[in-house]
């Protein structure tokens, strides 16, 4: 579509590509194909009246070379990538946090029910680099950053890649909401890098919306947003059987039998994912109900919920938080329930790191920590529409 | 069987003893949550789209579905003959399996053919023929307001509302979709 005569619109967007004179900018109607102005880099937000030549994916340049066969719009987006890297290790470094690199080859892999690792060498390929990121906690570091790629088989999606970039950090002696403070701090910085001004509010991309990230980010239980959004009340000591029928009388259709968190996942996507993706705020979501402790701990005086969040930045989950599980006891026996559950549904199951038992024995601080998509990150620091956009090279493309 | 990592536009599957093909699909996956594909498929005998969540590890059974490109030969009775261009392998096909469209075929026109377990189930024909006007009246002068519109009966019979300025003689351009006159074609 060509606009007529070519008259000066208002556009607001990201710029993805400068190619002479042309720039490809990302917004709310979607790629524009305009005049570059003296002094715009790839990834800068920008906002004003502009000539647009065309609107459409139709009109990128031609990709850069036969070989590498990655669009300038691409190129540009793996420059703003880059700049996005530079500001987070800024960000850890300004606060004292060592950066760290823990193996991604280990004979031990998450026993998370619903994450399969990717077998190499031996052993497997790192879920997540919390086990050994935690050894060093136990060993005294007490703030520690890694950023680094993680692997998950069979995971391929707008918001999911089998190999991807995580951003894990941990505080030691510190509460969760130290956490939600570093992360609410560290998605504006980057987004403000990423952007051309930055002095101006930081603004998120996503899915051509613009969504304000300046902290403090407004907050929610998970039992309020459930109660709110899909109409269901979560106890989290209920059996499975109660939570169908809730979820069912809220008028979300589940198959009998089904699992306690396969249920409440059936109503956690149909009403909260869409409640959360229409809001204009990034969602701190937090004290999740016990069955979906994994490894936080119990909240004093009230075990039914887990010291433990999940930030939403326009509907796209970032980021993971626990206030981190310390009692070795506790962790063996939650660590051997997985193990079974993996078995009776018919999963790969992997061993027990024991020397992650060892060191919480021999003593971790009170520590919280989180996993955040550096991927995801990007993508709405540029307005991307799909993780593969912000790859290297997308696992399509080898 | 087919499982998630098999899914993709096109796959023709078999849910309930009928043939779906996929229209849609998207990998889900909430941070502790099961992973599925949110998959959009399509009833190839009613054209009806149902979603459904598919589980990984859930299983789908492919369905005897065969796509082949064939050639409108002729009528006969109220059936239509094609013929496979490839194998010269000629099939009856019922009139009513493809709807008011079949008043619109000349022949030689090519069209698709779904099969399921061999046998006939669907005909697309291209979005658009052209056919020669055969018989109309000339329009009222005067009417040239808008949209008015007289019908026609173009050379398969079919008849079909085109406006006031069409003569006989003329070919139009004609939605196979909708029945509707596009435009006139100059020749």
């Amino acid at each position: 579509m060509t606009p007529r005569g070519g008259e000066p619109l208002r556009l607001r967007g990201r710029v993805l590509a400068i190619d002479g004179e042309a720039a490809i900018v990302r917004g709310e109607r979607g790629d524009a194909r305009v005049r570059a102005r003296p002094g715009w880099r790839p990834g800068d937000l920008v906002d004003g009246e502009a000539r647009v030549h065309a609107f459409g994916g139709g009109d990128y340049p031609a990709p850069a070379t036969e070989v590498a066969r990655l669009s300038r719009a691409r190129l540009g987006l793996l420059q703003a990538r880059a700049v996005a890297l530079a500001a987070l290790r800024r960000f850890f470094a300004e606060r004292d946090f060592v950066e760290v690199e823990t193996p991604l080859l280990v004979p031990s892999p998450g026993l998370e029910l619903h994450l399969d690792a990717v077998a190499a060498g031996g052993g497997y390929l790192i879920t997540s680099p919390e086990y050994q990121m935690k050894r060093l906690l136990a060993a005294g570091l007490q703030r520690i950053y890694q950023v680094c790629k993680c692997f998950r088989a069979g995971e391929h999606g707008p918001h999911h890649a089998s190999e991807f970039t995580m951003v894990e950090w941990y505080r030691g002696f510190a509460e969760l909401d130290a956490i939600v403070r570093d992360t609410e701090e560290l998605v504006a910085a980057v987004v403000r890098a990423v952007a051309v001004a930055p002095d101006a509010a930081p603004i998120a991309l996503v899915a051509g919306r613009s969504i304000d990230v300046s902290p403090p980010w407004p907050r929610m239980t998970v039992r309020d947003a459930m109660r709110t959004w899909a109409g269901v009340e979560v106890l989290g000591d209920e059996p499975a059987q109660a939570l169908v029928a809730a979820v069912r009388a809220a008028g979300i259709a589940v198959a009998d039998g089904t699992a306690w968190d396969d249920a409440f996942f059936a109503a956690f996507l149909a009403r909260v994912d869409p409640a959360l993706a229409a809001l204009d705020r990034p969602m701190i979501l937090e004290d999740w109900p016990a069955p979906l402790a994994a490894l936080a701990r119990k909240k004093p005086g009230d075990p039914q919920t887990a010291l433990r969040f999940e930030a939403y930045v326009g509907g796209i989950e970032l980021a993971n938080a626990f206030g981190e599980l310390t009692d070795p006891v506790e962790q063996r026996a939650r660590f051997e329930h997985d193990q079974a559950t993996r078995r009776a549904r018919g999963r790969p199951v992997y061993p027990i790191d024991d020397k992650l038992i060892a060191a919480l024995a021999e003593g971790l601080p009170p520590s919280a920590g989180i996993a955040l998509g550096f991927d995801r990150l990007v993508m709405l620091a540029t307005g991307a529409a799909a993780i593969d956009d912000v790859l290297t090279f997308a696992a399509g493309e080898l | 069987m087919y499982d998630t990592s098999d899914i993709r536009k096109g796959l023709k599957v078999l849910m309930d003893g009928n043939p779906y093909t996929v229209v849609e699909f998207q990998f889900v996956k909430p941070g502790k949550g099961a992973a599925f594909t949110r998959t959009k498929f399509k009833n190839l005998l009613t054209g009806a789209v149902v979603e459904r969540n598919i589980r990984s590890g859930e299983k789908l059974e492919p369905a005897n579905v065969e796509t082949r490109d064939m050639q409108f030969l002729y009528k006969e009775a109220g059936d239509l003959v094609f013929m496979d261009q490839t194998n010269y392998e000629q099939v009856t096909i019922s009139a009513d399996l493809i709807g008011a469209a079949h008043d619109l075929m000349k022949d030689n026109l090519p069209c698709t053919v779904v099969f399921f377990n061999e046998r006939p189930v669907d005909v697309t024909l291209p979005t658009f023929v052209f056919l020669e006007v055969t018989a109309s009246e000339p329009g009222v002068r005067g009417d040239t307001s808008g949209n008015v519109q007289k019908p026609a009966t173009v050379e398969t019979g079919a008849s079909v509302n085109v406006p006031l300025f069409i003569r006989v003689g003329d070919t139009i351009k004609i939605d196979t979709r909708t029945h509707e006159y596009v435009e006139r074609v100059n020749k």
